[in-house]
């Protein structure tokens, strides 16, 4: 099936079961908690392995000059040490996954220079700490600020660097009211709790990596490509993952290293990276140098909108932040222009982190509404409202569903919006007291994707595909999906993922993998049900499934009993039509907070939270929350904390583990809500539903940062709003109020 | 990690014996620290002495009428101690603002005494650091120094004493009780247990080879409010940017009457200036800010502190009056 056309009424409008939306437990849920989960470092099905260890880069730029593993490989239980000089042949780069140890050149700090092996994991780490390096060593770049200058206009990703419609810089000269601000966001990192980790293990030329990946089928042609295979001999397994945030889109440096090494000894090898590793070895979020101008008459209408972003990765890659991606789409307005630069630095390479894009670029669109709307004296809702495009601006084609004024009300009803005071009045005891709102709007693709699913003879069902599950529930979603579609309580169906073996599905990333994959499940159910209607000999009018039986009519036959013959398998696929392309797809939904800031310190603390949003069909109220709020808290941890510090002198990551990188922890989030307005898009896919996992975190940073605002008149524009920054702007409105008196 | 020997003595004579005998060991209680600097080779220590099953779990009456903390009361009970709770306030919620509640959990009195230092270039042994390597520099100086110190720092060594605990005992005027492998104990004043780095910050605390603290001795309770306020980036689980241990005794009225004021997140030892406590009595919060501050001097990221400091003294001060 491929969606070229809306779809009309399915059997998941009839809610027979009422399976589908109901906020079950994960299915899972269970087994993880009793610590029965196998991650992929706990995986026993590869017997007796070998411990490998990273050794990292100690400079930023620069050569090897010596590299003695003399000691190292002296120690006990040490089996290999794999350095540059002795790696084996690799093949080339394939999107963002290269091979490894490739010479004695170092362009970024943590860079591998050596993988260790020996018979316990406590050797193999003591053992890499013997690795001695010598390097000559070369000033790199580490600083986008500097770097901004030579930019240059990257190559297209999914979407290209540059957009214009109209004459945006003639229609912002013209426009009577005016905003031109710059906006930083630094580099973040994902922080997932589960580590990267692969045990890998070779049977004569197929390779088998027990890993954590989000997209399998894409990571196993990348390292296929690494590892001089044809892909189908590269088998992943990704059973059971502790969160990826994209940082587990691709395979890193130990799904490479686990393979080589497992080769190169004849023995299965395991590796997982430590927290600190995690920081230089794997992949980021760039930092951005963002340039906001809008241009308005004086009603607050939209003639001019620009967003230029500047952001940076690793020598030889192409990665940008798309950060003006939601831009493009979110407001009306005539003249537009979007641009993107990217830097070459000396730091690891930047990829994708939740909502790439939208993340940090609504950081500084949303700011700026609230900036104009703030010049032009009107209410922040009221401004987005008079700008609220018929159709997507810049793409000129219809959206799908869009309910980003529903959402913003009903946010302004639930949170109490009209009790907003002028910036900087409000006060409770200690705290400067402000709320703050914004947009939320994320893109919704799908992806092809396929998947198996079998009738056992015992009435039950199961289902098979290459997906994988990072934590957001989708074993429990696809559960209810088959669920409803046949008539069966959780219980009789069960979900398999994370295998290569298994049918091709799109992966978890980019908000697609719900919505892609419980539609190839969709299409593979509607298949089965037409099997057992016919191996029932019941014909299709009219025909339901309830209570773990076929209907008709007046007959209903016992699935168990339809399959009694035999099991009845089907498969179902989905591709992308040119609904995408017809429609604008977008999630929507609108952020609101309240923070205090601290009137003598500048501690920002957030004291409450809303998101109230449209993501399509909800296909479990709880997993959906957990998305959402998950999202918003990133977005909390992106406007109040979030920052890896890079040392210009060093080129590293100064705060490389969880004890100074700071994400938030539950005190920092007392009162959070995620509210979801009904909303069905048959121009999505056929579940109607669409992407959830990364639309909370889109503006939720924003609606923070305009409640600083709101809070205490300070429009801080480099993020995180640390209180060092709060008190310079205390500082600066005490000067002026000892000034006037 | 690298191999060490490991040995659980039960008495304090036999484990400060096994401390001096063996060079480079270190005593381990909770392990909080200590094996976070194994794992990442910023502690070698070829031996290990497991404290854990001495007789120092106790919280005693003193007869001078304060209180005796016994050197393995983990955090969490001694911040839970209803006399402490009662006449320690200060303490009771320096505690409660350290760490978080499986690490206090876990952590012990004097291994909070002991903690080191959380620089960042400390922990990552790929860069220079005095106080890690005697000798090959501070990689802090002039790198990103949030978390350093402003006060009593050294061209060796801007590093800060990251406990919470220790600042209010500071405040108190505790006293560390230690066995000494001779025999011998000595108890120390807080004030003199820590010391600043000068050029030689691999030195935290005035403890020779094999000296085992046993205990920390509080006097008796002071009159007044006691408030521990400590500035940070997150609401839990982070260290201080800066902390303020302060016990007031002010008149009806609001004039201060008496008060101790220690900090913590500024130096490389709690920090306490007697003279600013009488500049407070007399002259008001801000007289005692500036004796406080006197000499501070800011590393460029973190010169927000000296104001920081001046402003958080003053919030406290006003709480306590309001109070």
């Amino acid at each position: 099936m491929d969606m070229s056309q809306p779809i009309g009424r399915t059997p998941l409008d009839e809610t027979t079961d009422g399976l589908l939306g109901r906020p079950i437990d994960r299915v899972e849920g269970r087994l993880k908690v009793m610590g029965a989960a196998p991650y992929a470092y706990e995986t026993r099905e590869l017997k007796d392995p070998a411990y490998g260890t990273l050794v990292e880069a100690t400079i930023a730029k620069g050569r090897i000059v010596t590299l003695d593993v003399t000691a190292a490989r002296a120690m006990p239980g040490v089996l290999h040490v794999m350095t540059h000089e002795n790696v084996p042949p690799q093949g080339p780069k394939k999107e963002q996954v290269g091979p490894v140890l490739t010479g004695p050149e170092i362009v970024h700090h943590g860079q591998p220079i050596a993988f260790v092996v020996a018979e316990t994991f406590e050797q193999a780490r003591a053992a890499a700490a013997l690795v001695k390096a010598e390097y000559a060593v070369e000033k790199g770049a580490y600083d986008l600020r500097a770097a901004k200058p030579d930019a240059v206009e990257p190559k297209p990703m999914q979407t290209p660097p540059d957009s214009a419609l109209g004459d945006f810089e003639g229609a912002f000269a013209a426009a009577p009211v005016k905003l031109d601000v710059e906006y930083t966001t630094p580099v973040q990192t994902h922080a997932m709790m589960e580590p990267h980790a692969t045990i890998g293990s070779w049977e004569g030329d197929h390779v088998t990596l027990f890993t954590s990946n989000q997209m399998l089928n894409r990571g196993q042609v990348s390292l296929a490509s690494v590892l001089n295979l044809p892909p189908g001999n590269v088998r992943l397994v990704s059973r059971y993952i502790g969160g990826g945030f994209g940082g587990k889109l691709q395979p890193q440096a130990d799904a490479i290293f686990a393979a080589l090494a497992s080769k190169a000894i004849g023995r299965p090898v395991k590796v997982a990276l430590t927290r600190q590793q995690e920081f230089h070895v794997t992949t980021r979020r760039s930092d951005t140098i963002q340039r906001l101008r809008l241009g308005a008459d004086a009603e607050g209408r939209l003639s001019a909108i620009g967003h230029e972003s500047w952001s940076d990765t690793t020598p030889g890659d192409g990665f940008f932040e798309t950060s003006a991606n939601a831009t493009r789409s979110l407001y009306a307005a005539p003249n537009r222009m979007t641009k993107h630069r990217l830097a070459t630095l000396n730091l690891p390479v930047s990829s994708s982190m939740r909502a790439p894009g939208e993340a940090v670029g609504m950081l500084a669109l949303e700011c700026a509404m609230d900036e104009l709307a703030e010049q032009l004296k009107l209410d922040p809702i009221a401004l987005r409202i008079r700008n609220e495009p018929e159709q997507d601006p810049e793409k000129q084609v219809p959206f799908s569903t869009r309910q980003l004024v529903p959402c913003m009300r009903e946010g302004a009803r639930l949170f109490g919006w009209d009790k907003r005071q002028p910036a900087g009045t409000a006060r409770d005891g200690q705290w400067r007291v402000g709320m703050g709102m914004s947009a939320a709007a994320r893109l919704n693709p799908l992806m092809a994707s396929s998947a198996a699913i079998r009738l056992e003879t015992d009435g039950s069902v199961t289902v098979r595909m290459a997906m994988t599950d990072i934590g957001t529930g989708t074993y429990t979603i696809l559960t209810q999906i088959a669920g409803e579609m046949l008539g069966l309580p959780v219980e009789k169906v069960r979900i398999e993922l994370g295998d290569t073996r298994f049918p091709k599905a799109a992966g978890s990333g980019g908000s697609f993998g719900a919505g892609s994959t419980g539609s190839a499940l969709y299409v593979a159910c509607d298949a089965l049900r037409q099997k057992i209607a016919r191996a029932a000999d019941l014909t299709l009018d009219g025909i339901h499934f309830a209570d773990g039986r076929v209907i008709s009519g007046n007959r209903s036959e016992a699935l168990a009993d339809v399959a009694r013959g035999g099991v009845i398998e089907a498969e179902g696929e989905i591709e992308p039509g040119d609904m995408t392309k017809k429609f604008s797809q977008y999630s929507y939904g609108a952020h609101f907070a309240e923070v205090g800031v601290d009137a003598d310190t500048g501690e920002v603390r957030l004291r409450r939270m809303l998101g109230v949003f449209t993501g399509g069909r909800i296909l479990n109220a709880k997993t959906a929350r957990s998305q959402a709020i998950g999202g918003m808290t990133f977005g909390v941890g992106a406007a109040l904390m979030e920052e890896v510090t890079i040392d210009q002198r060093y080129g590293h990551f100064v705060n490389h583990d969880l004890a100074e990188y700071h994400v938030p922890v539950h005190a920092d989030i007392p009162a959070i809500e995620a509210v979801f307005l009904p909303e069905l898009d048959d121009k999505a896919n056929p579940l109607k539903s669409k992407g959830l996992g990364e639309l909370g975190i889109c503006g939720a940073g924003a609606a923070l940062a305009n409640a600083v605002y709101n809070a205490t008149g300070l429009r801080l524009r480099h993020y995180p709003l640390t209180l060092d920054k709060l008190l310079a702007g205390f500082a600066a409105q005490e000067g002026t109020a000892q000034r006037r008196s | 990690m690298k191999a060490f020997t490991y040995a659980r003595p039960t008495t304090i004579a036999e484990a400060a014996k096994l401390g001096s005998e063996r060079p480079n060991a270190r005593f381990i209680a909770g392990g909080t620290n200590l094996l976070d600097l194994m794992k990442l080779q910023v502690e070698t220590p070829a031996h290990v002495i497991d404290v854990n099953r001495l007789p120092l779990n106790d919280v005693t009456a003193t007869e001078e009428g304060g209180l005796r903390i016994g050197a393995l009361v983990r955090n969490a009970d001694l911040a839970a101690d209803m006399r402490i709770r009662k006449n320690y306030g200060v303490l009771s919620r320096a505690l409660l603002a350290g760490a978080s509640g499986q690490l206090r959990n876990k952590a012990t009195t004097a291994g909070n005494l002991l903690q080191r230092t959380r620089c960042s270039y400390f922990y990552d042994t790929s860069k220079p650091c005095n106080k890690r390597e005697p000798g090959t520099g501070c990689a802090a100086i002039g790198g990103f120094t949030r978390i350093h110190a402003i006060l009593g720092a050294s061209d060796s060594c801007i590093a800060t004493n990251p406990s919470d605990m220790a600042v209010a005992m500071r405040a108190l005027d505790a006293v560390v009780e230690t066995a000494n492998p001779d025999g011998s104990e000595r108890r120390i004043p807080i004030a003199d247990f820590h010391r600043l780095p000068g050029d030689t910050p691999q030195i935290e605390t005035v403890l020779r080879p094999g000296e085992l603290v046993t205990a920390v001795t509080l006097p008796k309770p002071l009159p007044g409010i006691h408030l521990y306020r400590k500035v940070r980036d997150r609401a839990s689980y982070a260290f201080a940017v800066i902390s303020v241990a302060a016990v007031i005794d002010a008149a009806p009225d609001g004039k201060v009457r008496s008060a101790r004021l220690a900090f913590g997140g500024l130096a490389h030892k709690p920090w306490r200036v007697e003279g600013a406590e009488r500049a407070l009595v007399a002259d008001g919060v801000d007289a005692a800010a500036d004796a406080v501050l006197a000499g501070a001097r800011g590393q460029g990221t973190n010169d927000f502190k000296i104001p920081l400091t001046r402003r958080t003294l003053r919030a406290v001060m006003a709480e306590a009056v309001r109070a």
